[in-house]
């Protein structure tokens, strides 16, 4: 079965959490005893609805306060697809959450409360959304019982947001509009009664109508090798594979390949998934494959085919969204993770900072904190093997790892 | 031959993150319980790997109050497949003292095993645990990261978590630190047991109605048995019954069922109104039961 992921993003009680309580609630995706909790959670709060943002909310924290802090995963299945929702705070100091849902999303909803419209948070959300390259986005209109579910009101939002829109250099980028009440269920799951002005899909619809073939961003085949396979038994003597995941295109057995660093070319002899062989695997299989030479192959060297080689360098400039708590400073050295390959980097500059309210970049930056995005330039102890974001949505990002804390400090998307 | 391979991106996406353990980390281990979760894992690793034989061992935790029929399972599936396994028991944890039985209405080991698992992390150096746990299972498993770093003391620090991107996973963890790692942390219970049954793996019995003296509590099924707690009022009586999750006898309820194939195990599953979890008394103890037994570390 296809599996979508979507990211959401809202501003403080712009009512995501109601909007996926009230997708699951609508696909019957909630069972008896998720909805009896909620009840009770509900009369307890003293509110005289079921509130859904108890059924994503899901620690303590977040209960107390009443916030989303973290990424939370959510899961509900139609007929027609799974979906995966990833629920992303959307405050202003949670940037780096919002980068990582939609990291991994194809599709992303932006939420926007009807009384406030288009606000400086939603310039952010969708600023973060185009970083990532999300292919097909929907601006949710929410709270339109609370606007008595005006036309004129929904048409003044949108073209605001078509002015956002127009800043944007993502002309790949589909997006959609629907006004919807998530408290009251209009046009998520169920037409609206109370918007016969409105003739587009309901929110539910629109996704399971997205392609799943080109839903997907595209690019050329790469196949990073992740494993070494060397069984040493009986019937399998001289074995050697090479484990890994298909990304951007297919790869087939006979391609003539180059495997990189060494630059060695050879063929594809054979294409296993687990004990049987194939012709072809598609993008996003895990695979291994035996090659027709004996060539020296291990874990972070990527095998590409020919004519189709990416950029090998020790230089590059990327726009970097960082996220730990410790400031990146010009000089300093990172563990830099491009796919399964690690390489130590090291800053040689900041560039310059950009705003993410698309109010432009700011220059002179002599270090960055926690939520900045800016493109920075780094030099590499040796060449990796990239594509640029822009062309390729995984051959072109990384992260960097604090050499000292271990954590993840930041993710770059190389220009 | 085969043409073209149709994937399965749940499936191709687990068997990247075991092929990452066994790149990243010196020591990794299975968590194996005998459920369906871990039985899943076990074919996943099987295939990640393929010709090769899966490079790391299975562990169990025991708490000596499972289920017969899970650790009769549990000996044939490794005898069968030629895998090592290691056992750590939760009665030898309460013997040296370190743990204390609970007693009462709703004692429970499943508790008590954190201590023996931390105490075999230590014991054999394991740097990754891998689990079958689920972000669709509980609220607070929601919040769970693909590789998820616990401290010296095996706590989970729910608020400062590593951001996950893309595919990359950072497995670069200190001297003690270890990481959990979950590979199906995106699969629903639908999607497992619709695995299961394309795959026909075997799977315990007691997955499947069967006849079984219970008595009912709290409007759950518990089973009778001389692990369980019960009552003098409470009363015996037999049914047809299976059960949808497989703890420990003293936290796993029952469901009636008259599912007594995997097809029939499908179809009920994808009606039912009632969430897995919702049989598992272990997380009524509170709204942030989970929550609190993973900062101990818990699996």
């Amino acid at each position: 079965m296809e599996v979508l992921k979507i990211a959401t993003a809202g501003s403080v009680d712009d009512g995501k959490s109601t909007l996926i309580g009230r997708l699951l609630y609508d696909t019957k995706s909630l069972t008896d005893d998720k909805l009896e909790a909620i009840a009770h959670s509900s009369k307890k709060k003293g509110y005289d609805y079921l509130d859904f943002s108890l059924a994503t909310d899901g620690l303590v924290a977040e209960r107390e306060q009443g916030i989303t802090i973290d990424v939370a995963h959510i899961y509900f299945s139609t007929k027609t697809r799974s979906y995966i929702i990833a629920d992303t705070p959307g405050h202003v100091e949670y940037t780096r959450n919002m980068v990582t849902g939609a990291s991994t999303s194809q599709a992303a909803i932006i939420l926007i409360d009807a009384r406030h419209g288009v606000i400086e948070q939603t310039y952010r959300h969708f600023f973060i959304n185009n970083l990532l390259r999300i292919k097909d986005v929907i601006v949710a209109i929410n709270k339109m019982d609370l606007v008595d579910f005006s036309e004129e009101r929904y048409n003044q939002i949108k073209a605001d947001f078509e002015v956002l829109v127009g800043k944007s250099d993502y002309e790949d980028q589909h997006i959609t509009y629907i006004p919807v009440s998530a408290l009251k269920g209009d046009n998520v799951v169920e037409k609206s009664i109370n918007m016969d002005w409105f003739k587009g899909q309901t929110l539910l619809e629109h996704l399971e109508k997205l392609d799943a073939i080109n839903i997907y961003n595209r690019g050329k085949m790469r196949f990073p090798v992740q494993f070494v396979i060397r069984p040493k038994k009986e019937e399998f003597h001289d074995f050697r594979s090479y484990a890994g995941k298909v990304y951007g295109g297919e790869i087939n057995v006979g391609d003539e390949v180059i495997v990189l660093p060494s630059e060695t070319k050879t063929k594809i002899k054979e294409i296993y998934f687990y004990d049987q062989k194939f012709d072809t695997a598609a993008r996003r299989s895990s695979i291994s494959v035996t090659l027709e030479d004996n060539v020296n192959v291990s874990r972070g060297d990527m095998i590409v085919k020919v004519n189709e080689l990416p950029k090998i360098q020790k230089q590059f400039t990327a726009t970097v969204s960082w996220m730990d708590a410790k400031d990146l400073v010009t000089g300093s050295k990172y563990v830099l993770q491009h796919g399964v390959n690690k390489v130590l980097a090291k800053v040689s500059a900041i560039n310059n900072k950009i705003e993410t309210d698309f109010s432009g970049i700011e220059t002179n930056v002599s270090s960055l904190k926690m939520n900045d995005i800016a493109s920075v330039s780094f030099h590499l102890n040796k060449p990796i093997f990239f594509d640029s974001f822009k062309e390729h949505r995984t051959n072109g990002a990384f992260i960097l790892i604090d050499p000292q804390t271990n954590n993840t400090a930041g993710a770059g998307f190389i220009e | 031959m085969t043409e073209k391979l149709h994937i399965n991106a749940l499936e191709n996406e687990a068997i990247y993150i075991f092929r990452e353990v066994a790149a990243q980390f010196e020591k990794p281990v299975l968590l194996f319980s005998g459920g369906k979760d871990s039985i899943t894992l076990v074919r996943l690793a099987q295939k990640a790997f393929y010709p090769a034989k899966i490079p790391f061992p299975l562990m169990h935790i025991d708490t000596g109050h499972n289920f017969p029929e899970t650790i009769e399972f549990r000996d044939r599936l490794v005898e069968e497949l030629g895998l090592e396994l290691i056992v750590r028991n939760v009665q030898d944890s309460i013997d040296q003292g370190k743990v204390k039985e609970e007693s009462g209405r709703y004692s429970s080991r499943n508790t008590l095993q954190t201590t023996t698992l931390l105490d075999a992390i230590e014991e054999f150096k394991f740097d990754a645990c891998i689990g079958g746990a689920r972000r669709d299972e509980e609220k607070a498993r929601a919040k769970e990261r693909i590789f998820s770093v616990r401290d010296d003391f095996g706590q989970w620090d729910e608020k400062n978590q590593r951001p996950e991107l893309f595919d990359m996973l950072n497995g670069q963890i200190h001297l003690g630190q270890n990481v959990r790692v979950f590979p199906i942390s995106n699969w629903t219970e639908l999607d497992v047991w619709t695995y299961i049954q394309n795959e026909d793996l075997e799977i315990p019995s007691i997955y499947f109605s069967h006849k079984r003296e219970i008595f009912v509590r709290d409007g759950l099924i518990w089973s009778a048995s001389e692990h369980v707690y019960k009552d003098e009022d409470e009363e015996i009586e037999e049914r047809m019954v299976r059960f949808r999750t497989v703890g420990d006898m003293s936290c796993t309820a029952a469901v009636d069922s008259y599912a007594a194939t995997i097809s029939e195990v499908v179809s009920e599953i994808r009606d039912s109104s009632i969430s897995e979890r919702g049989a598992r008394i272990d997380d009524k103890r509170s709204e942030a039961a989970m929550e609190k037994r993973k900062q101990q570390g818990y699996f």
